[in-house]
């Protein structure tokens, strides 16, 4: 099962290399994008056995990620049908600066998104160190060219700092798995495997000192393709030069797989009986991400860089309650189904927003409500929820970390985490109020009134999704965040 | 074995200086080449006797991959983007030769100190070479204005992390050595390819131009 989540999505990839016609491809991108989430539903209700001698598992934090996936992956693809079908041809001017540029050959951007889809899938079930260093690499290289669609000098830049960037920071990464290595190896000289399972059950036997410099290189390494702050930098760029439908992928759904890599390394640690070592650094690191993201939002006017520092604060958000602990585990995991779905449907409106006004400056934009009915609407539907308003999903899962840093007493925490959500809640709000209320004027008003249902579908699909998570969350999903928060610890 | 192994680890360190120093492209190339072959050949040395198929096949496959085809790529890209072959850094070749002897104290005075476990060191020069590699790989990467340039530090990085890995992980499985290295050469190749665009765009490879998206 877990293989065939792999191998289907890297034999979709290779034959969208070789069909020529538009339409079988795409149509090869739905079937894949369909079959992939059907595995893993089916995966998810009735669980899927271990394959390549353990190394690839699909346990809570794996199925969680995998699931998160796929589901964006969907509607990703629904979206990226539309989306290529409608974009232009041939060269022509770019509307920021009026450089002429081309696309990318389509058979590379679809091949290049099954890649991604295999790579991130090999992530979330890899329970090996090695192998996940291997898979968030190769994640990397698969979305590198998605980045650089619309070429330009502007995507080639964003393209070039995403590339080395995180190149370097999964570089420190793999440093941090051999000093892991270190820290395993017994005192005799004979190593234990990388397995995850194996090194949760060397418990104490742990060398120390090593055990927590591996744990501060994959943290910096991992947080690097995570995008926490200091080591951000790329993702602004990288999340607003991206056609938008690869930016709602890299957004929900690679942050994920990266966070998975500390998760694992978290787990170690607790294991070692050194999580409360882990938990502070991640605290701190969260509280940093949220503050620096705050900054950024207050004084943004591109709502698609917006969007990218918003995706720093919830990383930040992810991180903290990890760091924090207890009840905040749980609360981090959730917030991660919760983020990546309310961002991705953020990123798709914005490819409508794009398309029909041809800005991505929030102050030229007005009046979406009355131009742009159903992308207007859930645009403000989206920005109210990733700021944490109830009744969205987001709101939910933000206030069990609150609840937790009470709780476990972190009141200067709780203090801090509130301020910088109203902070930024104002950031986003004026631009999203501004952006929808009022009359279309100026530019706006000649904007272009498209609302193909391909480009609805997905947004209007993942907004009610985050709609019903804030009034209750099923069952299924409650009993595998558990699961995972348990797996997790702390 | 052991002065066969220290004298490897000081055509390193001193390789790294070269790197620092140097002051044409194809010579950086050459030197990153050199450095790859001889920790391809590291491998052979500490497997302690106990020579398998496997440490073999892994060795010439490290060494064909960063001792010929990544200089071949490299060089490719040279010659297509037709640049200048100077390495024009932002720091001057005497500041960086300065500042990586520093590096160098930093690396060995860190890397005697750190407590290791005993079985697994076959020289006393490893750890500090690998930390001066790392440390070398990164400067480049920050302090050097061409795309080319910045490829080549992030190979130094990789090896520099290399000689940590063979000195400490003996037994590494098959599977993530082979994904390591595919890894980086995927990497290299997509980084050759964009160093391609940006010359196109810019009708140069220096990255000091790429600074449009900022806040």
């Amino acid at each position: 099962m877990i293989t065939a989540l792999i191998i289907l999505p890297t034999i979709a990839g290779l034959l969208a290399l070789i069909i020529r016609p538009n339409a079988p491809r795409r149509a090869l991108l739905l079937v894949t994008a369909t079959a992939h989430a059907g595995l893993t539903a089916f995966s998810w209700i009735s669980g899927a056995s271990p394959a390549l001698s353990g190394w690839l598992m699909l346990d809570g934090p794996g199925i969680l990620f995998l699931g998160i996936t796929s589901v964006l992956f969907l509607a990703a693809s629904v979206y990226a049908v539309g989306y290529l079908s409608h974009e232009e041809k041939g060269k022509r001017s770019d509307f920021e600066e009026g450089v002429g540029f081309i696309n990318a050959p389509e058979k590379v951007f679809t091949g290049a998104l099954l890649f991604f889809l295999a790579t991130m899938t090999l992530v979330a079930a890899s329970q090996h160190f090695g192998l996940l260093w291997v898979a968030v690499e190769a994640t990397t290289l698969a979305s590198a060219p998605l980045i650089y669609f619309h070429r330009h000098h502007r995507s080639l830049e964003a393209t070039w700092k995403y590339l080395l960037i995180c190149s370097v920071g999964i570089a420190l990464a793999l440093l941090g798995n051999f000093f892991l290595a270190v820290a395993a190896a017994a005192h005799d000289g004979s190593s234990t495997s990388l397995v995850l399972s194996d090194l949760l059950r060397q418990g104490p036997h742990f060398n120390i000192p090593w055990l927590r410099a591996a744990f501060l290189f994959l943290l910096v390494g991992y947080g690097t393709k995570m995008g926490l702050a200091p080591m951000h930098t790329w993702l602004p760029d990288a999340h607003s030069e991206a056609p938008s439908v690869v930016s709602a992928l890299l957004s929900g759904a690679l942050l994920n797989c990266a966070f998975l890599g500390i998760l694992r390394a978290q787990q170690v640690l607790g294991a070692a009986g050194q999580g409360a070592f882990g938990r502070e650094l991640l605290l701190v690191f969260g509280l940093l991400s949220m503050a620096v993201a705050a900054v950024f939002i207050l004084s943004q006017a591109d709502y698609k860089r917006m969007l990218a520092y918003s995706s720093v604060e919830h990383m930040g958000i992810l991180s903290l309650g990890i760091g924090l602990g207890g009840s905040g585990t749980f609360g981090s995991l959730l917030h991660a189904v919760n983020h990546s779905l309310t961002k991705a449907m953020l990123f798709l409106v914005a490819g409508n927003i794009v398309t029909a006004f041809r800005t991505k400056q929030s102050g030229e934009i007005s009046g979406m409500l009355r131009v742009l009915p159903v992308s207007g609407g859930l645009w403000l539907m989206g920005f109210l929820a990733i700021t944490g308003s109830p009744p969205f999903g987001p709101f939910l899962s933000e206030f069990t970390i609150l609840k937790a840093a009470a709780d476990t007493g972190n009141g200067m925490a709780a203090v801090i985490y509130l301020s910088l959500l109203a902070l930024i809640f104002i950031g986003m709000m004026t631009a999203a109020l501004r952006m929808t209320q009022g009359l279309p004027e100026g530019t706006t008003g000649e904007a272009r009134r498209t609302e193909g249902v391909l480009s609805i579908a997905s947004p209007l699909a993942l907004g009610i999704l985050v709609l019903v998570l804030g009034l209750y969350v099923p069952p299924p999903l409650r009993d595998v965040v558990r699961e995972a928060a348990r797996v997790v610890g702390g | 074995m052991e002065t066969l192994i220290d004298s490897v680890m000081v055509v390193i360190l001193l390789s790294n200086l070269l790197l620092l120093g140097s002051s044409r492209l194809a010579a950086c190339i050459r030197i990153v080449a050199t450095q790859g072959i001889i920790l391809g050949i590291l491998p052979l040395l500490s497997s302690e006797g106990e020579i398998t198929i496997r440490v073999v096949l892994l060795a010439a496959w490290s060494i064909a991959l960063k001792g010929m085809v990544f200089p071949w790529l490299l060089n490719r890209a040279i010659r297509d983007a037709s640049v200048r072959r100077e390495v024009e850094p932002f720091v001057g070749y005497t500041t960086s030769l300065l500042l990586g002897s520093a590096a160098l104290a930093v690396s060995l005075w860190a890397g005697l100190r750190l407590p290791l476990p005993p079985a697994a060191v076959h020289s006393s020069l490893t750890v500090p070479v690998a930390l001066f590699t790392i440390m070398t790989g990164l400067f480049v990467i920050c302090s050097r204005r061409k795309a080319l340039n910045q490829v080549l530090g992030y190979l130094a990085l990789e090896n520099g992390i290399y000689i940590f890995g063979v000195a400490f992980v003996q037994k590494a499985p098959l599977l993530v050595e082979l994904g390591i290295l595919l890894d980086v050469f995927v990497a290299v190749f997509v980084m050759g390819i964009m160093i391609f665009h940006i010359n196109r765009e810019f009708d140069h490879i220096d990255t000091d131009q790429l600074s449009t998206l900022k806040e």
